[in-house]
């Protein structure tokens, strides 16, 4: 990863030094309003008189140097060690709706492992006929199917709970990535160790694990485990990444990342739940009065302004400005998304890049006018269940303060005058 | 669903000592426990050799590393302290992460019997047996978790989900005044980006 770390990136130091430099708030180098011809036209560039580099250069690419600040990022302090953490996509700096894997966030309880395909297994057992083992191969000839989902970290946000923590949208909301799957359906694995699905399959769990040390193992009901979870082993098009379960990994659409077990050995078919330590210990959810709600699977109707954001302040000064950002939902498609300049007087309803998809990451733009003035930036995402995104007052009137996981609040920018952002609180 | 559901003939069967290996979860009611037995005044010598770096010699945690013992009657405080103790609802679970996942970095290396004497100890440190006690299938549920029934299941579907989820939203004027209340800035613990030069 020496790489990454010579990569420059922009900073808000940086920003706020370019912008002093053009005048914040006049108007920018702007090649339409040039005084003097503009010698990047009038003057032969380099680039348009040699060669770039040949076809054989880059046998597998990376994004160009300056994009070197769209990385992952990591908060050293929320873990005592980088093995069992987490970090972050950068969502300040991406649009439309697809992570690009080589950046999209990882969380490992006990780091990513490697494991090849020649060495993978995967058992099947418990309340089956016959309990199986499939190798990486046998998986490829079961029949697949595709389908964008997201998946987010049930501390998603966790850290803004006590209050406004971390500046900055991919900290605040970038344990998230949404990907294309392809894989085989968990139910088609099912039904062909012979688990019985013309028998009562309510009481019925599965209980799935990863190859790792942690384990990871999580209880999932048999109505999830026979609609819509499949066992993935294909993402954006090709293999799933070693820090994202390389070969193969359980996508549980809708439902809380740590589900989503990785590099995935085992599944086992029993009438109750485990009750591992990943669903008792943690990914449980504290309420004021001491009793803490477990299986909180779902991942409720949420959404954030990627930019303007703390790190993506407005560089541009006054006029045309696009707002957007994602909305998600775990219990179906989003079917709308308000966007409030005035931290949540008034709203106006955006535009989303295209319809809202079932379990997946929607992008919405509002495109405005600014004047210049300070803005309250939030967004409120409503889904096709009708469920609208609360404030985190309204959550923590239920909640209390200890929750920790599935904080889906409304986030407020304070968006100053000269574009600089900040992640507030507002009454 | 349909009880003839096609099958492909794909995989092999899983033989019993593979099953064995790798199926190694307990549940809540005990079932999976092995043979074996341990108590705290055993479990204190491998706590300290396996566990203490990072747990402490008290269970009770070093620096960001998980507090194991304590907290008792904390969790509707503000900052609760949640322990094996003062949270966990199973003993069964301690068993089954302990065996499977620790020590961090060496997991899978503890036998049943030093598992029993670990947890032991932990119980031990979380004053809830005391020293002499042996830690076995036949004495597990003589524990009494203190947290056992802390936990309720999902329970939005009632509380929250009607409450957000009526009709059409506030559009204009859903507020006289706009406060800041609270600046990620003033906290300053957001890393500095790559490439920041240090001033």
């Amino acid at each position: 990863m020496s790489e990454n770390k010579s990569r420059t990136g922009t900073t808000r130091r940086s920003f706020l030094q370019g912008a002093a430099a053009v005048g914040v708030g006049a108007v920018s180098a702007s090649a339409a309003k040039a005084q003097a011809a503009d010698p990047l036209i009038t003057e032969v560039q380099p680039w348009a008189q040699g060669f770039g580099d040949g076809v054989d250069e880059t046998p597998y690419g990376l994004p160009i140097q300056y994009e070197g600040d769209v990385i992952r990022r990591n908060v050293e302090w929320l873990t005592a060690d980088t093995v069992s953490s987490i970090n972050f996509t950068p969502i300040h700096a991406l649009d439309g709706t697809i992570t690009p894997q080589g950046c999209a966030f990882e969380r490992h309880h006990s780091g990513a492992i490697e494991l090849k395909k020649e060495d993978y297994r995967l058992m099947v057992n418990g309340l089956v006929d016959t309990p199986l083992v499939f190798s990486y191969a046998d998986l490829e000839r079961f029949p697949r199917e595709n389908h964008v989902y997201f998946c987010e970290c049930a501390a998603n946000s966790g850290m803004e709970w006590a209050g406004a923590q971390l500046n900055g949208a991919q900290f605040t909301h970038g344990m998230i990535h949404n990907m294309e799957y392809t894989g085989v359906p968990l139910r088609t694995l099912l039904e062909e160790a012979g688990f019985d699905t013309s028998g009562d399959v309510s009481g019925k769990w599965v209980y799935v694990e990863g190859a790792d040390a942690s384990s990871n193992g999580r209880s999932i009901p048999m109505e999830k485990a026979l609609d819509d979870v499949l066992v993935a082993f294909k993402a954006n098009g090709e293999a799933l990444r070693k820090e994202h379960g390389y070969p193969v990994r359980l996508v549980v659409p809708g439902w809380e990342g740590n589900m989503w077990v990785k590099w995935i050995r085992r599944i086992e078919v029993l009438d109750s739940p485990v009750e591992s330590r990943e669903e008792t210990s943690k990914y449980t959810d504290t309420l004021e009065d001491g009793t803490s709600r477990k299986w909180t699977w779902a991942m409720d109707a949420k959404s954030v302004v990627t930019s303007p954001s703390p790190q993506s302040p407005i560089t541009h000064g006054k006029g045309p400005l696009v707002i957007t950002g994602l909305a998600w939902s775990g219990r179906g498609a989003i079917t709308r998304v308000d966007v409030s300049r005035d931290g949540g007087k008034s709203w106006e309803t955006a535009r989303l890049g295209k319809p809202g998809e079932k379990m997946a990451l929607t992008r919405f733009y509002l495109d405005v006018d600014w004047d210049g003035s300070e803005m309250m930036l939030q967004s409120r995402a409503i889904d096709d269940t009708g469920y609208i995104q609360p404030t985190k007052t309204q959550l923590r009137e239920v909640r209390g303060l200890n929750s920790i996981y599935h904080n889906n609040s409304i986030q407020t920018w304070l968006v100053r005058s000269n574009g600089e952002a900040e992640n507030v609180e507002v009454s | 669903g349909s009880a003839l559901a096609e099958k492909y003939g794909l995989g092999r069967p899983a033989l019993p000592a593979e099953i064995a290996a790798w199926d190694q979860d307990i549940l809540p009611d005990g079932t999976g426990l092995p043979d074996g037995s341990g108590d705290a005044i055993v479990g204190e010598e491998i706590f300290a050799t396996q566990c203490a770096a990072c747990h402490g010699d008290f269970a009770e945690g070093i620096g960001n590393w998980p507090k194991l013992a304590g907290g008792a009657d904390t969790l509707d405080r503000e900052d609760p302290l949640k322990t094996v103790g003062s949270y966990w609802p199973h003993l069964s679970t301690a068993f089954d992460y302990i065996r499977r996942s620790m020590p961090y970095g060496n997991a899978g290396t503890l036998s049943d019997e030093d598992t029993y004497a670990i947890l032991a100890y932990i119980l031990y440190s979380n004053d809830l047996i005391e020293d002499d006690f042996v830690l076995s299938k036949d004495t597990f549920f003589d524990v009494e978790m203190p947290n056992a029934n802390g936990f309720i299941i999902d329970d939005r579907a009632e509380t929250e989900y009607s409450r957000w989820s009526s009709g059409d939203p506030c559009m204009k004027d859903c507020k006289e005044d706009v406060k800041v209340t609270m600046r990620a800035m003033v906290l300053d613990v957001t890393p500095k980006e790559e490439g920041a030069s240090e001033e």
